[in-house]
């Protein structure tokens, strides 16, 4: 499949293999790694979360996007899910085509499109002990430290 | 009529489950959205959600079928 999840380490030179083409020129590749801030808090560690049943298409048809916009060869993503600490790498992105140009411009694309569209979610646990899904409690209704 | 409702990441905190199965009168997912957030304490407002059903992305004003499969979906945040 041409996206896929994972629960363990993304293996990136397996993943690689995969793009090779003798008509290829070269590949780019894109990888997202967990990093000790966000927004002036210190993250300690992320949990990733997915709808994996639409996931799998939405991402897969991301793919078949890249592949009609785009004139290159192979794209794959591989994201993985469950608990992460600072420094792993949360996604994969790559692309083989023929000329560079048309790689980083589907590779951005895929990336893109995968973090505005697929049912992904992402939990950070920061310094202070406290924890909070990103992109869901900034834009609550009802802030959090308003509940009673 | 019987539906089963998944809950991911934000909303499964606030709603304290994975799952369920409910049985309702609620016609359509913005129906019920509305009866569900009565219920639970979500902070997310339906115009910041998206909703799918049968595992396909679905309009808030599709009529649910008794054994549909309801997923509302939080602001997502991959990669």
């Amino acid at each position: 499949m041409r996206f896929r999840f994972t629960h363990s380490a993304i293996d990136t030179a397996a993943a690689r293999r995969e793009l090779e083409h003798l008509g290829a020129g070269g590949y780019v590749s894109f990888e997202g790694w967990v990093r000790d801030h966000n927004e002036g808090q210190e993250v300690t560690r992320l949990e990733y979360e997915a709808f994996e049943e639409l996931a799998l298409k939405e991402g897969g048809r991301i793919i078949a996007d890249a592949l009609r916009r785009f004139p290159v060869k192979h794209a794959l993503c591989v994201h993985r899910i469950g608990s992460l600490g600072l420094g792993d790498l949360a996604v994969w992105v790559g692309v083989s085509s023929t000329h560079r140009g048309e790689a980083f411009d589907a590779c951005r694309f895929i990336i893109d499109e995968v973090k505005h569209r697929v049912p992904i979610w992402k939990k950070e646990h920061y310094r202070s002990g406290d924890s909070g899904w990103v992109n869901c409690e900034r834009c609550a209704v009802v802030p959090h430290h308003a509940q009673p | 009529m019987k539906l089963n409702i998944q809950y991911y990441a934000l909303m499964r905190e606030q709603a304290g489950r994975s799952q369920e199965t409910l049985e309702t009168s609620a016609a359509t997912p913005a129906d019920l959205y509305g009866e569900l957030a009565s219920r639970y304490p979500f902070t997310l407002s339906r115009e910041q959600l998206k909703v799918a059903v049968n595992s396909e992305f679905s309009d808030w004003s599709r009529k649910l079928e008794s054994g549909d499969a309801v997923v509302f979906i939080p602001p997502v945040a991959g990669g």
